[in-house]
Parts: C-alpha cells; structure tokens; sequence
C-alpha cells in the first residue's frame, strides 16, 4: 500500500509484477498494463501530485496502491447520484468480534478476511448474490485469544501475483492461491508463547511479503520481516530494539537529526538489557515509493516497562524507518515520540506525494500521527518540514523544527501515585490505525479520528498470573466539544484543516475517496456515510447491523457497475465493550476505553457483515 | 513463615488495611463520579443471568502456574477448590484460561465458570468474599550469597543485579519495579515479564529459575511464588519479607487474597465466605503445605 510518485518520476516507476497481472487480468477494466508500464500523475489543484497505476477497477490491496491513497479512480457514483445509492448486496461472517479489514478484489472475486479465527472467503462476484467459492479456516491456536491486546482484529489480507497473503491472530504469515483456496505455504514467524500475535495487513512488494508483529504490552520486541513471495522464505527481518546489526543498521544508515545517528542506539537508548523486551511493534501500514526502492512504517510504543523504568529515547520505538525493501537495510529514521509517555504507538499510515513548498517541489510523506500533529516529511532523507496540530493536544508543546524534537508538556508527564488530568490526546491518540485517503482532485487528506482525553487517576488492585499489584487506573472521555470523533479534510499544501465533521463515537473506520468526489466512512454506531468530498456536505448514509470499523473500498463489478464494500461489525479496543461484552460498570476494561464508550451499546451491537452498494 | 488467616477484625483494625481502605475510597469516588452523567444501559454485556449447574463448582484456572494451580491440579488453588467442593457436596469443573489482561472478562465475567480461587480484596473485576490470606512480596536470594537485604532502603540494592517482574499495562507494574526506580534503582535490573514463556512450565517463574543459576543476585517476586520454588529449588534459598510494607506514599507490598464470584453472585458469596470460616484450619494448612508466606496481621506499617 503505498502511494506514489510524483511528476518527475514516472519513468522510474516499475510495480510489483504481481499486480501488473492482476490487473491485466482483470475484465472490465482499462487498457492492460505491461510490467513497467508508466505512472499516471494525478495533480490536485494544490499542487499536489500522486503517481499511481491507471484505474483497473481492482483493490488489491487495502491501501488501494503504494502510495497508500485509498484513492479510487471510478466516478460512476458522484456527488449528483450519490444520494440514490442502494444496497445490492451483503454477506455474513458469522463472527462477532471486530472487523477492521478491507474487502480485497482482483480478477472478479472478493476475498474477505475475518477476526479471529481468521477464516477467509473467497466471493464469486461474476454469479449473482456472490456465492462463496472457497472458504479457508486458519485454525488459529485457541490460546492465541488470550495473549492478544485489545481485541482479536484482523486487518486485511493482500492480492498479489495469483496469491491471496494474509496474517493470523497466532503468527503465521499463509499464502492461499487466489482460485482454488489451496493453501501454498504456510510460515509461522512469532510465537504465541512468548505474547506475540499479528493483526496487520502484510504488503507485497518486489515479491516479498512485509509482515510485522503485534504484542508491545507483553514485554515482545518488535520486528518486521519479508517473506519471498513464492516460498515463504524469511528473506530478511528487522528488530526495533537492540543492536544496529539486528536492526539491519549500516553504513548507509543517514538520519536527518543527529539525535538518531550513533552507534547501537536501540541498546544504549535503554537501561541495561530492557531493550530485549522493549516493545517496538509493528501492526500499522507499510508504504512504497518504487523510485528509491524504499518502503516506510512506523514502530510501536516501547513497553513493557513503564516510562521511569526506561529513562532514555528507547529506540526505535514510536517513530518511522525508511528502509530497502531488498535487503531490509535501514536508510533513515525519525522519532516521533521519544521517549513514549502515553501509549502512542506509531503504526499510522503515510501517504506518498508530491507537494509544492516555498516554491520547491518537495518529495514526502504525510502522516496524521498518534500523538495528534499531521507530520509532512522528506521522504527521501527523513526531515520534518511541518508538524501542525490536527487533533486537540496538551501533552506537548508543539515539533521544535529545527531539531525534529517533540516538546513534551512535563505537567502531563504521568506517575506512579500521582493524578493527571486532561492529557490530550488520550492513549489511543488523535489517530490511531484507522487510515486515511487522499484525493488528487480535491488535493486533500480525509482523516478519520478520535477527540479523546484522559485522566490518570485513583489506584486500583489488580492481578495477573497469581501477582497482585496495583496500578493507576486510566479514564478516558471526549476531549473540547463533546464529541468523541471527527472526520476531518486537511490540506497537505497549506497545512490546514479544511472542513470536518463532529460525530459522537471516535471515528475507527478507514476513509474512501472517489473520482466522483464522493468521500466514505463509517461511524461506530453504525452509519455508513458519503460526503461531498469538496465541501463535506452528508449526500447519503446506510445504518449497518452493527459498528464500522473497517476499512471501504470501491470497485467495479462483472456488470460494469461501480460498487462500494465495507466490512461492519464493531469491536477493535474503541468497540471492545461491545464486541467482548465487557460491563460499562467497570471504567477501567480495555485499558480505560470502556469509560469513554459506555453507551455504545444503547447504539450497536455486535456481528460481522459486508455491505455492497450500488446506484440502481 | 506461615500462612495467616485474618478475622473480619483484623481486616477493619489493622493498619495495614489503611492501604486498600484508601483504594476502595478512590474507586468508590471514581465509580459515583462516572455513573452520576450516565443513563442506564441496557447491554450486551449484562446479558441474561447466569445460572449455575446443580452439583457442579465450576472454576476457572490458569492451567500452567505453580503454585497456585495447573492441569494436574498440583496448585494449592486446586486443593482449596477440592475442599470447597467437598464442602459444598459438589465436583469441579474447570475451565483452563491463561490469567492475563482478559482473563476475568473471557471467563467468570463471560459465564464459563463461577468460582475465581485466588483473587486481591476487594478486586473490581469480582464480587470478592472476606480474604482468606495475606502474603507479601518477598527478597529472594541463594543463601550462599549472604545478600541479607531486608529493606528496599538498603544501599545494597545500587550493587546487587536484581530481577523484577514487568507487567506492561500502562501505568500499572508490579510494585518493587516502581519502588526501585523511585529510588533510581534502574541500570542494574533485570525485567522477567510475568507472562514469560507459556510453553514452558510455569512461566512465571523464571525468575525464581535465574536466583538458582546466579544470573541474577536477588529477585523481588510475590510470596507464594517464592515460598513454593525457594523450597523446590535444589540450592537453599533465603525468603524476606520485604519493606516497608508500604512504600509511602501508596505503593504497597502486603495484599490480601479473597475468591471471587461473578457481580450479583451474592448468594454464592456468602456460601464462600461460610466456608472460609468453618473450614479455616484445613485451608491454612494447605497455605502451609505450599510455603505460601504469610503476614501478622498487626504488624503494619
């Protein structure tokens, strides 16, 4: 998933080949493409570009392209028709917990991957009321429920080259072939003993399967692993704590700030060996910009230790790498937070494009981060060239850009017996995974979010394997407004907010955007909403079964129609009270979230279903 | 050492109580504070009522933590839930759950079982009964290493490597891994997450394993953890309850261990608490058995 190139470089853009075939498989759809086939560079009015493969009708991928827009080119639906748009379809899941993937198409099918267990389907959408085809069960390893964070999410598998890749809940990476549902290998990367589970989904890339782990609160160190696309083969991995030669540090290693350059600095970051358990996950987005061959992701929050165990920036927690994606190595690194206080993991997506700054075309990367500043960054050296806030925030002061440093509010600073309130963003940050979409014709960055704040407060008992302890217990509320969710358009150019929608619950599903100018995303109450993706204005809604935590997607059927899918079943840690029953009573379940989502189920309840919608 | 049972005048007189006292009193603000601005709510949580099958004590257990319990049922835990089934005239029936973060959502709050054995006063998740033991967290040492620390004061403790178990629920940690960074105490300790290993035996204890080889010099670890593998452990081990017993201003190291049934169990929670006192000798003797250490009850801070 991962966005593009701009201007300058569309003839260096090569795509994964598997794609390519994809998409020159695939009825329906524009001109097939050759390996090698050249970019189409799309400029906003902004002066924004992107550089993506033309239109295929497909979504292969649930960033949609390496860029990551989650830009889809089909404008059958627009904002002049959106209004009529009906349901032609829905599929059940029968599962009940979270449903946080994209629907993948390619070749006319849709693949679907649920929560755990991790069943996948594959939908035949040439036969009316898309029959299953082929249906796998992973089998994931009961046990795996128990050691999993939050909730037992999945989200998404990738198409690629005739495979259908995706992660289960107890660390195996499986590739199925797309047809038949054979499984043709199957690797286990983490092991559930030790507290790792995986729920990201993995990017195909030069026929290597990105993959990366998930378990941060239970003392795992963070990696991210490629996989040869054909065998399964671990081809390289990274470790996010540790030595350089662990974490494929070398000489071509160049951070912009000089807080990152230095010999072993994931192990002299940290007090004596805390780094072998230092947390630095890895369950968010991976982009790709085939020009410099790099990919970027970001790192999770450093644990399990609480913030006084750790003096130190903790590296390479909370921040993003640039790496080859051939060899693994690393070429940059920024942090975003060092030093982590709040639980701000930064797994969040980065969009790809070129913008125009101070007369400059500059290469970047946008990302809307945990800790609630919208970074636009060089992606081609890892400088930081604004930081604004898109999200309320007291615990820092703002992004020194000079130095690249965080200035952190130390009247936030949590403690041990000590009560603090109003920190903003609370833990799960202005953003958290859900990703955002951009589109080149409006030039604007659709972020779904939440408005949340916490207070830590009071102490209370607790226990674990037979060992009391008492810890302080962690509420959260909506932050200024009320409202605990927004939805948001922001201009990457002039770096502000544009337009945005208050909604009562955090705003945990992904975000579409159209070439009709519609823009989609769904409530955790339920609504599926379009929005004029100029002005914001609500053209349409659907009230689904059940929350919406997934991510949309559109794509052009057999039939020739342009069709909108979208997972609902809510769950995730903002719908764990629904999706894991847990009593509104207790404040403090789901690491504090509870207390923010106690009436979520006067709104919801739980059950996996896809939604296909259409104009009549 | 032994294992102490406390009377309901003990639990409202010691000094020690002053702890989880101040606890309830911050739940109980915090509890009124969040329901004063919420409607009531029918949920999906608070679903039908929970029954329990006649002549069955169904509990829930972790199936791989000595001392407490196991498959085998070779914990102290398994042997008070076989007196309380005898003394109730029924059979148990467990349900395995590994005790992490979910444990008491995924089981007794989910309906799979009634019973939790070993659970702190006063705990949120449960309806508790009256505590039943007190234990402490605890110095543990090999005896040839004459570390003689006593107290979480001693200087000792800037030398010494010492291990102490890592929890990682935000702002939560055991209890010595705050006491030792208030202190500054950080370059030379060593995290064992409780969680560990779950493939292997007893995950929890590898902590105990590292005193034994001398990776580490001493472990800061709950006491019925200790007890139990200090007098399984092939070198003698040395046992010190640590202190103070809180390390003021609220952090503290003495915590009193009730059962657990579900919120509204009422009923049953009385039974419990019957139980706990008609059959108070035999349960200490199995406290006893295990080297589970104990605290007298007047002796707080």
């Amino acid at each position: 998933m991962k966005n593009n190139l701009s201007v300058g470089f569309r003839s260096a853009v090569i795509f994964a080949c598997g794609l390519l075939l994809a998409a020159a498989c695939a009825r329906n759809n524009s001109p097939s493409q050759q390996p090698g086939a050249q970019n189409q560079v799309l400029t906003a009015p902004t002066g924004a570009t992107i550089a993506v493969e033309p239109e295929d009708g497909q979504w292969t991928m649930p960033a949609k392209n390496y860029a990551s827009t989650r830009f889809s080119g089909l404008q059958d639906i627009n904002t002049g028709n959106a209004a009529v748009l009906k349901l032609a379809w829905s599929f059940s899941t029968g599962i009940v917990r979270g449903h946080e993937a994209a629907p993948i198409i390619a070749n006319n099918m849709m693949y679907i991957i649920t929560p755990y267990p991790n069943v996948v389907y594959a939908i035949d959408l040439t036969q009316p009321g898309g029959p299953v085809k082929w249906k796998y069960e992973s089998n994931p390893a009961s046990s795996s429920q128990g050691v999993a964070c939050c909730d037992v999410v999945n989200r998404g598998g990738v198409y690629s080259d005739g495979k259908i890749f995706f992660n289960t809940l107890d660390n195996n990476t499986i590739a199925l072939d797309a047809v038949t549902g054979k499984e043709i290998w199957k690797t286990k990367v983490g092991d559930i003993n030790l507290g790792e589970s995986m729920t990201m989904a993995p990017l195909v890339v030069k026929g290597k399967v990105l993959v990366g782990n998930s378990g941060g609160e239970f003392g795992v160190r963070g990696w991210l692993t490629a996989l040869n696309a054909a065998d399964g083969k671990i081809a390289w991995r990274a470790y996010h704590t540790g030595p350089d030669a662990d974490v494929l540090i070398g000489p071509n290693f160049h951070p912009f700030y000089p807080q990152d350059r230095g010999k072993d600095l994931g192990v002299t970051s940290w007090p004596a060996d805390a780094w072998k358990i230092g947390g630095g996950t890895m369950w968010g987005w991976i982009s790709y910009d085939p020009e410099q061959n790099l990919i970027f992701y970001g790192t999770a929050n450093p644990g399990p230790w609480n913030p006084d165990q750790r003096p130190g920036d903790n590296k390479w927690t909370c921040g993003i790498f640039a790496r080859d994606v051939d060899t693994g190595e690393a070429r940059w690194f920024y942090q975003f937070t060092p030093h982590d206080l709040h639980d701000y993991d930064s797994i969040n997506e980065q969009i790809l494009m070129d913008v125009p700054i101070n007369g400059q075309t500059r290469k970047v990367l946008v990302r809307p981060e945990r800790n609630g500043y919208f970074y636009v960054m060089d992606r081609t050296n890892g400088q930081v060239l604004s930081a604004n806030p898109f999200g309320y925030i007291t615990s820092s002061k703002g992004v020194d850009l000079s130095s690249g440093k965080l200035i952190e509010n130390e009247e936030k600073k949590p403690e041990v017996g000590k009560v603090v309130r109003e920190i903003c963003p609370a833990a799960p940050g202005a953003k958290d995974w859900q990703p955002s979409a951009f589109s080149p014709r409006t030039g604007l960055v659709y972020i779904p979010h939440q408005n949340l704040c916490m207070d830590v407060e009071g102490l209370e008992a607790n226990y674990i394997a037979g060992t009391p302890y008492v810890g302080m217990n962690v509420r959260m509320y909506a932050g200024p407004g009320g409202n605990r969710g927004e939805f948001l358009a922001w201009d990457p150019v002039k770096n502000q907010k544009v337009w945005a929608i208050s909604e009562n619950f955090p705003v945990w599903s992904g975000a579409l955007v159209t070439a009709g100018d519609v823009v989609f995303y769904g409530t955790m109450d339920g609504w599926f909403k379009a929005l004029d993706a100029k002005s914001g204005t609500l053209l349409w809604q659907f009230k689904c079964g059940s929350g919406i935590i997934g991510q949309p997607v559109s794509y052009r059927g057999p039939d020739g129609k342009q069709y909108i899918a979208i997972l609902a079943g809510v769950g995730g840690w903002s719908g764990a009270i629904v999706a894991g029953g847990l009593d509104p009573r207790d404040q403090t379940a789901a690491l504090g979230f509870v207390g923010a989502m106690g009436d979520l189920p006067d709104y919801t309840t739980r059950g996996g279903m896809l939604y296909v919608f259409a104009l009549p | 050492m032994y294992s102490r049972f406390l009377s309901p005048q003990e639990v409202t007189q010691t000094p020690l109580r002053l702890c989880v006292f101040l606890c309830a009193f911050a739940w109980t603000v915090l509890f009124l504070t969040s329901c004063a601005d919420r409607k009531p709510v029918a949920t999906v949580a608070a679903a039908q009522p929970i029954t329990r099958p006649p002549g069955v004590l169904r509990v829930c257990a972790d199936p791989n933590n000595l001392p407490f319990s196991n498959q085998r049922l070779e914990g102290f835990e398994n042997k008070i839930a076989d007196l309380l089934a005898q003394d109730l005239d029924e059979r148990v029936e467990y349900t395995w759950w590994a005790q992490r973060r979910g444990f008491f959502r995924n089981t007794l709050k989910a309906g799979m079982c009634d019973v939790v054995i070993g659970v702190p006063s006063g705990f949120e998740m449960a309806l508790t009964t009256k505590p039943y033991y007190r234990s402490t967290y605890v110095f543990l040492s090999r005896k040839d290493r004459h570390v003689d620390v006593k107290s979480f004061d001693d200087p000792a403790l800037r030398k010494l490597r010492i291990g102490v178990q890592i929890i990682g629920d935000d702002q939560s940690n055991a209890p010595p891994a705050h006491a030792l960074t208030r202190r500054n105490i950080v370059d030379n300790v060593k995290g064992f997450t409780l969680y560990g290993d779950y493939s292997q035996q007893n995950p929890p204890a590898r902590i105990v394993d590292a005193v034994e080889n001398g990776d580490i010099d001493l472990a800061i670890v709950w006491g019925p953890l200790a007890g139990y593998f200090a007098k399984q452990s092939r070198v003698p081990m040395e046992v010190v309850p640590v202190s103070p017993q809180i390390d003021q201003p609220f952090l503290p190291f003495v915590f009193d261990i009730s059962m657990g049934v579900r919120r509204g169990d009422q009923e049953l929670r009385d039974r419990l608490d019957e139980f706990l006192e008609n059959r108070r000798p035999e349960i200490e003797q199995i406290l006893k058995d295990y080297s589970v250490p104990g605290v007298e009850g007047g002796s707080g801070a």
